[in-house]
């Protein structure tokens, strides 16, 4: 047992060394990104193939997204992502202040997402443009089958001074019902990747209260350092996600 | 003279501490797999009860075909369901890589732990809320829908227990990536310095392949699982006919992953039949570097063969024969590693204990299933064979002639490391004997009844069907196959009450570094670290020693407390 006598502080006790343990967890890291690229990809897949077997649809589809909105966010997340990169500098520097501030305007960003994405969510509920299988969904198979109350008032059913190119209740039952297909995918998509939005701003709010603590420093970074990863993942997954549902023309 | 350090009171991982939380709350990656071994030997008990159930409710004359009610076609449904989800997700994704992976992995590094002991832990815990998750599901609900989930089965009318079925898969499914992701980095950073690649013993080959597929494949299942979920709780039509979705793309996206987890099941296994046929034989094993690439070449393959589960499903005809080209090619390392075992065998000094018994069944076990895999891959044959019994005969060749009988194999080669007794008599023998017989007498009949156009899936067979015969023998070899399963397990917990020493660190005179512990392992793995690194293979580093009862090496380090009691001045 003398190896332990001479155990380098703050390296686990089955590491050798620092550089080992920080190697490690870095090799880990990537590897759970992979995971997370690849548990998207069933949902990219099947937008693929949606989108190629119904293009028209998904082209009509998109005129219901809110573009600026969806731009809103981007920007959003996309400063979010310089913030934490800033923040790992910091916890490298043993910049703590500035580390804290980095954090909270990342965690401030997390949290206007969600809110931009609840305003769209809400407004999409209130329209009727959700999933086929939906009780107050506009694109059922059969425009008699729609919720009398969605009918009257929803903007895209009756297409009212023509804001869209076509009234919902108008278009051929199979147009109308791939449609429910396209909006089932675009909350799947957005909804799982929100779940990842939310599980971010929690490992974010860890690092804020483990920083205020004072436990990062450029001896220990590596938290920092790897929940920024993550967070530029979920960052990149939605720059992806804006394009593919919101830009099609 | 038996050395001071292998008596009882000896400490070790096992009685260094004591109490519930020590064991539940255990960051070692040796409790933790031993935790993983009963767990997934209680889910085999469980889903072997529902393997009983289904072979005698197909005895000629329990059911009748003419008058068989709902309940009894249900209860059949819900039988098969029950056996073919706990099997897979419980029993045997988990077992080798798992229970024996996570015991031995770090140990044939030399390492004192996995590199993220505590994600192990979660691994572990997240896998128990999945089995208990799962549990209820037999309790509230009659899951019928096969374990392969297929909307619009399970996304429709079905029982509303598909729900927490999909969600244990789900969360299972969880388990399983952390478990590959720490061995994948385990392997690629916690190896000593001198260990390179090819100086790794062929169960970490075999070890870091699986985990190769395991992150990579798992995600795919654990979405499509999900989608499944939403699909059956808020109808959001992506699979759905009715709503315009395709129920096709669920198949694509579950064999995507289900078939390479076939792979997840069975390379762990390959890489113990390594192990045994090379310790057993005496001889280097045969052809190292091409098991190695092999178990690789096998991992990559198993990603693009996916198509072959659909040959009648409706995907294009020219994509089932792409995919039946593909499937072939696996045919080539599979048969690579069989081909080097038998070689490694030639001339060796061949001793016939009871592991290496469970390894040589397994050369037949997986030769037949193997060989009718080839047959499943032929478009033409496979449109008769689809969904009779040749195909649940050939997949039980592999998954259990191959698979459970590599982790029963394992589990005796590794017994002595793990409680320090050798499981190794009459008794264990007869239980491998009885298995492989039995084994037999269930499957054979199915390849024979497959192949006369017995449906798979069906609660009765009427008499004029002419399938009695064959049903009425795979029953009765089931029951055989029962009574050697237990055998064995008798075997292997009657040693915990035999008294006396310990066994010796090398009883088996295995090279790899695990063998270079005591047995048990003391808490961090070894009384002196780093163990040494020479080639796995080289059986002329260890020599049989008559007082240890055991192997020791050759050239003992002098610092070495386990060899200096018996040979103080020889080196």
């Amino acid at each position: 047992m003398s190896a332990h006598d001479n155990h380098p502080e703050g390296v686990a006790h089955h590491f050798e060394s620092a550089s080992q343990q920080f190697d490690s967890g870095k090799l880990g890291i990537w590897t759970f990104l992979l995971t997370e690229v690849l548990f998207f990809s069933a949902l990219f897949v099947a937008y693929t193939m949606y989108r190629n077997n119904y293009p028209e649809v998904f082209q009509f589809a998109s005129q219901y997204l809110d573009t600026n909105l969806g731009a809103l966010n981007t920007l959003v997340l996309l400063l979010s992502s310089f913030t934490i990169a800033w923040g790992v500098r910091n916890a490298m520097l043993g910049e703590t202040k500035k580390l804290t501030i980095n954090l909270i305007i990342t965690l401030v960003c997390a949290a206007g997402f969600m809110m931009i994405k609840a305003e769209e969510y809400g407004h999409k509920f209130h329209e009727g443009t959700l999933w086929g299988g939906h009780e107050h969904s506009i694109f059922k198979l059969d425009a008699n089958d729609v919720d009398p109350h969605m009918a009257e008032h929803s903007l895209a059913f009756n297409n009212p001074d023509g804001e869209f190119t076509a009234a919902v209740k108008d278009l051929d039952p199979e147009f109308r019902q791939k449609l429910g297909i396209f909006f089932g995918i675009y909350f799947c998509l957005t909804g799982l990747h929100g779940i990842h939005v939310l599980i971010g701003m929690i490992l974010l709010s860890w690092l804020l209260i483990r920083n205020l603590r004072g436990e990062f420093g450029p001896k220990n970074f590596a938290a920092v350092d790897f929940i920024a990863l993550y967070w530029h993942l979920v960052d990149l997954i939605w720059i992806f996600l804006f394009p593919l549902l919101y830009l099609i023309s | 003279m038996a050395p001071t350090t292998n008596t009882l009171d000896r400490t070790n991982y096992l009685n260094a501490t004591k109490g519930f939380m020590s064991w539940f709350w255990t960051i070692d990656h040796k409790r933790l797999g031993l935790m993983y071994l009963w767990s997934v030997i209680t889910c085999f008990i469980l889903g072997g009860f529902f393997a009983m159930k289904i072979r005698l409710s197909l005895m000629p004359g329990a059911v009748d075909f003419a008058t068989q009610t709902a309940e009894q076609m249900n209860a059949y449904n819900n039988a098969f369901t029950v056996h073919g989800a706990v099997m897979i997700f419980l029993v045997i994704i988990p077992s080798i890589p798992a229970a024996l992976g996570n015991f031995v992995v770090p140990m044939m590094l030399g390492a004192k732990d996995v590199a993220f002991p505590r994600l192990n832990r979660f691994s572990y815990h997240l896998w128990l809320i999945g089995a208990l998750l799962f549990v209820a599901t037999l309790i509230i609900g009659n899951l019928d829908t096969g374990w392969t989930f297929y909307p619009p089965y399970s996304t429709g009318h079905t029982d509303p227990s598909v729900i927490t079925a999909v969600l244990a898969a789900f969360i299972l499914g969880f388990s399983s990536i952390f478990t590959g992701l720490n061995f994948i980095v385990t392997i690629h950073k916690m190896r000593p310095p001198e260990m390179t690649w090819f100086k790794m013993p062929l169960f970490l080959w075999a070890i870091y392949a699986t985990a190769v597929i395991q992150v990579l494949a798992t995600p795919v299942i654990g979405i499509s699982l999900l989608l499944i979920l939403v699909e059956k709780t808020m109808q959001i039509g992506i699979f759905t006919p009715e709503l315009g979705g395709d129920p096709v793309f669920f198949q694509h996206l579950f064999w995507f992953y289900s078939h390479p987890a076939v792979y997840i099941m069975v390379l762990p296994g390959m890489g113990i039949m390594s192990e045994l046929f090379a310790t057993f034989s005496r001889k280097p094993i045969f052809g190292y570097r091409s098991i190695a690439m092999s178990s690789i070449a096998i991992a990559i393959f198993s990603f693009i063969v996916w198509g072959h589960h659909m040959f009648i499903s409706g995907q294009s005809q020219l994509m089932s024969v792409i995919f039946s080209a593909l499937t072939f090619s696996v045919a080539v390392p599979s048969a690579i590693k069989v081909f080097n075992w038998i070689s490694t065998m030639y001339k060796g000094s061949i001793s016939f204990t009871t592991p290496m018994l469970y390894g040589m069944s397994i050369i037949w076990l997986f030769g037949i299933g193997g060989l009718t895999g080839l047959f499943l891959a032929t478009l033409g044959t496979d449109i008769v064979f689809h969904d009779t019994y040749f195909i649940v005969a050939h997949f039980h060749y592999v998954m259990v002639g191959s698979a459970l009988f590599g982790f029963i194999g394992g589990i005796h080669y590794w017994w002595p490391k793990m409680y320090g007794k050798v499981v190794d008599g009459p008794l264990a023998k007869l239980g491998c004997l009885l298995s492989f017989v039995g084994f037999n007498m269930t499957f054979l009949p199915q390849f024979v009844g497959g192949s006369k156009g017995m449906p798979r899936r069906y609660a009765a067979y009427g008499s004029e069907q002419g399938f009695d015969d064959w049903n009425y023998w795979s029953t009765m070899g089931a029951m055989v196959l029962c009574a050697g399963l237990f055998i064995a397990l008798f075997a292997l917990l009657r040693s915990f009450f035999v008294k006396g020493t310990l066994a010796p660190a090398n009883p088996w005179g295995g090279v790899t570094l695990e063998w270079q512990s005591p047995s048990p392992p003391p808490e961090h793995n070894f009384e002196i670290a780093p163990p040494v690194v020479g080639d796995p293979y080289d059986m002329s580093l260890v020599e049989y020693v008559s007082e240890e009862e055991g192997f020791l090496p050759v050239n003992p380090r002098s610092d070495d407390p386990c060899v200096a009691d018996v040979k103080p001045e020889e080196a």
